[in-house]
């Protein structure tokens, strides 16, 4: 929340009347819904992103910006998520990833570890991982990047850098949940995650060059993709004008 | 400059006509999804929305659809979706939401035979009570029901000025037939069209709360702050997620605002309700048929008198229930295996035998010769 603020306050922004914030279910939702002093609407677990959508195309003029959680936005969000970076939708959508649905206790996420005990898979988690951003970066995105909360000042940039993108901005930010996943899988304290964040995060360049064996439980961080495309707003207004004009 | 039908007489299809409806209404925003029988309503806004600078747009499935249909929405702008059974059940946690959050929207669903995906190009009315009940928890619908392609048009702009007065969801109960047939039906000129817009708080309103029992609505990008959830809030929008005061307060309003006005709302064609020795009760399609019925019935020396359900929700209780009290039966003909029976039998209240006409699958409407038939026994 702190580094979506200041690199809007960065951008020369005092307030956020510039912006309309779509969220859906879970502890990241509630980032803007009710803690930003602006336009907020919180809908229903999954579909904050074809909110968004409603909201910009008919007002392409505003900043729309979705926060969710790994759960609602590649769990029961996921399609919406692939068809807004296929659309090229100008948002920006912040994914923060805790690897667990938190707000519920603790159950396993499309984006738990391998082999992670929680309260569904008590037994070690047997399903892999979804890397999204890679997976927005593909499907079409103008910016997608992925940087861990012990990232301060890359992610404040990185901010900045998908709020004055022009078409979909993802920024996933992995960050500790100690209560419902942290204490499970072995971690003492918020600190010790952290430091395990930092630990293993390794670079998108440096991470090329390894095998994916050696990138198993790494977070890799950086910028995925940053590109200048038609956004969806363009394409939508340029099918307009023509339609108008054979009325 | 944007074509509205030039007043006249049209020969339309009943999709089609609903399309024109919505636009006649001042909806410029469409999002939808492709669905069998429904599709036509989008394809015709597709076609004449944008030239009238309107967005269209589909979705990936319908859940995104009406998720579009409501972010349009708070942007202050009229919005709309079409859908039918298997869709309309995809679409009912966010109808909830909408009522909620108390988003004007309107929902046409065009039933087919179900459940699941049943026959998806033959008839049926099986969505009465999803209609009513489709979302879980407690809120009053407003559910309007054509029965014609004129009424596609009539009723789909009803349907946007309801929305807009009572800040609620709308549902359009069409049927495949009513909304496949074509039809004479009359284009009023557009000046002539009685629309109503949702009341919107001023800037300079610092408390535009629950102060009536349906508040302005805020829009979006205007400065407002808008604090819009699925939450149990209280007026200012904050969340009350323990609190059981706010909560009945919010529930109350919910219901209320729409059973205290059903006065306003209800709306029904009724034919010799005072006189009848049997009484009919039907909407949509199978209505048509009622008509012929009255004539067949009374050269039979049964004086036949009707209830037909503009509305179907909120219940017109009170002609039906009056309507039963010198009858020698009420009979509901319907394309399903009963559904508006149970309400027609609850306002009754045991004055008269409550007798179900069903009929369901390949889309075959009961005839006026089988509804004479069991009115025929019923007098037996």
């Amino acid at each position: 929340m702190s580094s979506f603020l200041r690199a809007a306050h960065e951008l020369g922004h005092n307030d956020l009347s510039k912006f309309v914030f779509c969220s859906g279910i879970g502890c990241s939702a509630w980032i803007p819904s009710p803690y930003l002093m602006a336009d907020s609407l919180h809908v229903t677990h999954g579909r904050s992103i074809p909110v968004a959508m409603g909201v910009k195309l008919m007002r392409p003029d505003l900043n729309v910006v979705v926060f969710g959680g790994d759960g609602d936005i590649v769990g029961i969000g996921l399609s919406h998520l692939i068809h807004a970076a296929r659309r090229n939708l100008d948002i920006m959508v912040v994914m923060v990833n805790n690897m667990i649905y938190g707000m519920t206790g603790g159950q396993v996420a499309p984006t738990t570890p391998f082999g992670a005990k929680t309260t569904t898979t008590p037994y070690g988690n047997f399903e892999y991982p979804l890397d999204a951003t890679r997976l927005v970066a593909t499907a079409g995105a103008s910016y997608a990047a992925r940087w861990t909360t012990a990232h301060g000042e890359q992610m404040i940039e990185s901010m900045k850098r998908a709020i004055t993108t022009r078409g979909f901005a993802f920024v996933e930010v992995a960050s500790p949940c100690p209560t419902a996943f942290g204490r499970r899988v072995g971690f003492k304290d918020v600190a010790n995650m952290l430091r395990w964040f930092l630990d293993n995060s390794i670079p998108l360049k440096q991470a090329s060059k390894m095998t994916e064996k050696e990138l198993v439980n790494k977070i890799v961080v950086g910028e995925y993709v940053s590109r200048e495309a038609p956004t969806l707003t363009d394409n939508v207004y340029k099918v307009l004008k023509e339609a108008e004009q054979t009325a | 400059m944007p074509k509205y039908l030039s007043p006249g007489t049209y020969f339309m299809q009943g999709n089609e006509a609903c399309a024109e409806g919505a636009i006649a209404a001042g909806c410029r925003s469409y999002a939808g999804y492709p669905i069998t029988p429904a599709s036509e309503i989008f394809e015709h806004m597709a076609l004449r929305l944008p030239q009238f600078g309107g967005l269209v747009v589909q979705m990936e499935d319908e859940m995104a659809s009406l998720g579009a249909v409501i972010g349009a929405s708070w942007t202050g702008a009229k919005a709309m979706t079409a859908t039918s059974g298997p869709g309309f059940s995809l679409m009912q946690e966010l109808i909830g939401h909408a009522f909620m959050t108390e988003t004007p929207c309107v929902i046409v669903d065009v039933q087919r035979a179900g459940p699941s995906t049943g026959q998806a190009t033959k008839c049926g009315q099986g969505d009465v009570m999803q209609a009513r009940w489709g979302t879980h928890s407690d809120y009053a619908a407003i559910v309007l029901a054509p029965n014609s392609v004129q009424e596609l048009f009539d009723l789909t702009i009803r349907a946007f000025n309801l929305s807009e007065t009572f800040r609620t969801p709308v549902i359009v109960l069409s049927d495949e037939i009513t909304s496949h047939m074509h039809e004479s039906m009359v284009v009023p000129p557009i000046e002539k069209i009685e629309i109503v817009n949702r009341k919107k708080p001023s800037p300079n309103d610092k408390k535009f709360f629950m102060l009536d029992e349906v508040a302005p609505m805020p829009s979006v990008g205007e400065g407002f702050n808008v604090a819009a959830t699925g939450s149990t809030h209280d007026e200012t929008g904050r969340r009350f997620t323990a609190d059981p005061v706010v909560h009945q307060r919010l529930v109350k309003t919910l219901v209320g605002k729409i059973m205290n006005n059903s006065d306003k709302i209800v709306d029904f064609e009724a034919h010799n309700t005072e006189n009848c020795d049997i009484a009919v009760v039907s909407f949509g399609c199978t209505s048509r048929a009622v008509y012929e019925t009255v004539g067949s019935a009374k050269e039979k020396g049964i004086d036949v008198g009707f209830v037909r359900l503009k509305t179907i929700w909120p219940f017109p209780e009170k002609i039906v229930c009056e309507m039963a009290e010198h009858a020698k039966a009420v009979v509901v003909p319907e394309l399903n295996m009963r559904e508006l029976f149970y309400e027609v039998e609850r306002a009754v209240h045991g004055s008269a035998p409550v007798i179900p006409v069903n009929k369901v699958g390949g889309g075959e409407m009961i005839t006026p010769e089988e509804l004479l038939a069991e009115i025929l026994r019923s007098v037996a």
